[in-house]
């Protein structure tokens, strides 16, 4: 396991090397000047060629490469074209937004597949679970900067219900303790729905395929054999065995989740990961696109990591690292 | 096979996108150029069904009123200010028009745009899927089959593709490279390469053992013959599933971006781009945002139905 772990981690040491790397050089060798793109206007050559110097363009590419790595090694991430801040400071305030818009997301869209999933694995093939069925697949379908935005038109103008955008309102960013917290809250129902919503398809069609399988199962014929009835055998004998796939499947899907949040983060401007890499590529602000990049690449391969091990944790039948 | 034995699902896979497709092949024919503005004071914002007259002038503009009336001195166009008059010669055609889908802020006709729009959107789709496709298909040949140090680099660069979401990745392509069309496709295609280069290596890892790929190496056969004749075929059927599912996901893809602001650039409409239109009246046009989002979620349940479809068959034609 110790050993395996390492290898794992070092495995991930080298993705997010390649990564920065990759990113580095697909921006540093684009053809043109990055400088001639910065603003709309014309701007002169010699304005040009100071911020060359400011940027540090002039240097020679492997000096940079060596300091955006070095840097990137120490938790530098150089600074903002835009904002003049360390890169770094700025993904500090943003990813906690982020991981708490993404894990309120996930925890609705994990609920609501099993859910349905469980509805529908009751009585299978029958009317509900094609009802269920076309609607898990619609629900996959659908984009998600457009689920956000009928969101958005119905439950914060239509019914002004909701707020259609930002973590707080400037009253609740003021106040303190349960007052903030049920801000913050109200703010993220669209947001969270939103993820929900588009997730939940993947999910429920995942969890209902692997229901199925688990039915014919002897251990759940052994069950109902001894009197257990249909409901208690899905839920407590099939359904646990039914999850454990679902692991591996929510750490391969992360990188879908966070994209989707960045569209949902620019609707509702809600001030994470998203909204930063967003405004930055607006803005043609490459170190903060650069950093935020490498940031995101970090959890997902994280993620992935903790996904394999949760997975041998809860199935006895895997072993890391075979028989080593 | 004939087309009532295929499986359900495949039926309609190949109907929706189809029907898709032949409107927006069709479509722009027959439809009005969709950058061509209505003055918007009369036909701004209209909801789905109605009508107004229309008047083409010979300046290439057009204007919308709600009454028209030829008379001695030429047009009387009416409306809600005072009634315009324009003479006759200035005027190429006056009739009434329905706008089937309304129209938006800028007073266009949004079924025009909805078709002309998925013209882009699918072109671009379907050719980059065309890019990810070949550039996989060879990739996954040549790590499967050579191994070694090809491969071993080959899936790490696919691990690492595979790892950052794409849209970070897309989104820091579209601010470095000056955007168009080609660049789009490219990006888009160079991004999904990963998944279908994995999928044919393994194909080849397993098919490479197998008696008849041994044979044609015994007769002498080259690496690349053997890669184009006797490896090839046998990926198609998994690789055509995949390519389905792909399909969606690229659409997906190019509408996220094009709603950004990053993907087709306007004045050329795209699905995208007409959610974000109505993004900007949130609250007030409701089939600006309907519309052309119902457009890309049946391209991609069509997708979907095609990829599970083409499962079925296969397993129809596996089991005798």
């Amino acid at each position: 396991m110790g050993r395996w772990l390492l290898r794992r981690l070092a495995a991930a040491a080298l993705i997010v090397w390649l990564v920065a790397t990759a990113t580095f050089f697909l921006v540093a060798l684009a053809p043109g000047d990055i400088t001639q793109r910065l603003a709309d206007t014309r701007v002169s050559p010699q304005v040009r060629e100071q911020w060359r110097r400011a940027f540090g363009l002039d240097r020679p590419l492997v000096t940079r490469y060596a300091e955006w790595i070095g840097g990137a090694v120490r938790g530098d991430l150089s600074t903002s074209w835009t904002t003049y801040r360390p890169v770094a400071a700025m993904i500090g305030e943003a990813l906690p937004n982020t991981v708490l818009l993404t894990a309120a997301g996930l925890l609705l869209e994990l609920l609501g597949g099993v859910a349905i999933a469980l509805r529908q694995a009751r009585r299978p093939f029958g009317v509900g679970d094609r009802l269920l069925t076309f609607a898990t697949l619609l629900a996959f379908a659908m984009p998600t900067f457009w689920v956000a935005l009928l969101l958005a038109d119905v439950f914060a103008f239509r019914l002004p219900l909701f707020p259609p955008s930002h973590m707080h309102s400037p009253a609740g960013e003021l106040a303190v303790g349960w007052r903030r917290l049920a801000d913050l809250a109200h703010h993220s129902v669209l947001p969270v729905l939103a993820i929900g919503i588009t997730g939940v398809g993947a999910i429920a069609r995942y969890v209902r395929g692997s229901l199925l399988d688990e039915r014919g199962q002897g251990y759940v014929l052994a069950a109902r054999a001894r009197g257990c009835s249909a409901r208690r055998t899905l839920r407590v004998h099939a359904l646990p065995n039914a999850l454990l796939p679902l692991i591996t499947v929510l750490g391969l899907s992360l990188p879908f989740l966070v994209s989707g949040s960045l569209v949902i983060e620019v609707v509702f401007s809600w001030p994470g990961m998203g909204q930063l890499v967003y405004s930055a590529a607006l803005a043609r602000d490459l170190p903060t696109l650069m950093g935020g990049t490498v940031v995101i690449t970090v959890a997902v391969v994280l993620g992935n990591l903790v996904a394999d091990v949760a997975y041998a944790m809860v199935d006895p039948r895997v072993r890391l690292g075979g028989a080593a | 096979m004939s087309w009532r034995e295929l499986p359900a699902r495949l039926r309609h896979g190949i109907a929706v996108l189809g029907v898709l497709a032949g409107a927006c092949v069709a479509g722009p024919w027959m439809a009005r150029d969709p950058t061509t503005i209505v003055e918007p004071a009369h036909a701004g914002l209209l909801p789905p069904a109605s009508s107004r007259w229309v008047a083409e002038l010979r300046d290439g503009s057009r204007t919308a009123a709600h009454a028209a009336q030829r008379t001695d001195a030429g047009w009387i166009l009416s409306g809600r200010g005072e009634p315009r008059t324009i003479p006759a010669g200035a005027v190429v055609s006056v009739r009434r028009q329905t706008f089937w889908l309304g129209t938006d802020a800028l007073g266009r006709d949004v079924l025009a745009r909805l078709l002309w729009g998925g013209r882009v959107s699918l072109a671009v789709g379907v050719v980059a899927l065309l890019v990810a496709v070949v550039a996989g298909t060879s990739l996954g040949l040549l790590a499967g089959w050579r191994g070694g140090l090809v491969d071993g680099v080959l899936m790490r660069l696919a691990d690492a593709l595979l790892a950052i979401p794409a849209l970070f990745l897309l989104l820091l392509l579209a601010a470095t490279f000056r955007p168009s069309l080609t660049v789009l496709i490219l990006m888009l295609g160079g991004l999904s390469w990963m998944g279908v280069a994995r999928l044919v290596r393994g194909q080849v890892l397993s098919l490479k053992e197998r008696e008849f790929v041994l044979a044609a190496r015994g007769i002498g056969a080259s690496g690349l013959r053997i890669a184009l004749v006797h490896l090839l075929p046998n990926t198609i059927t998994p690789l055509s599933q995949d390519a389905a599912l792909r399909l969606g996901d690229l659409i997906l893809a190019e509408a996220s971006l094009s709603f950004l602001g990053f993907g087709v650039a306007p004045p050329l409409p795209s699905w995208g781009g007409m959610v974000a239109d109505g993004g900007e009246v949130l609250g007030t046009a409701w089939w600006l945002i309907v519309v052309p989002g119902v457009a890309v979620a049946a391209v991609v349940i069509g997708a979907a139905l095609l990829a599970d479809g083409l499962g079925e068959l296969a397993r129809q034609e596996g089991a005798p």
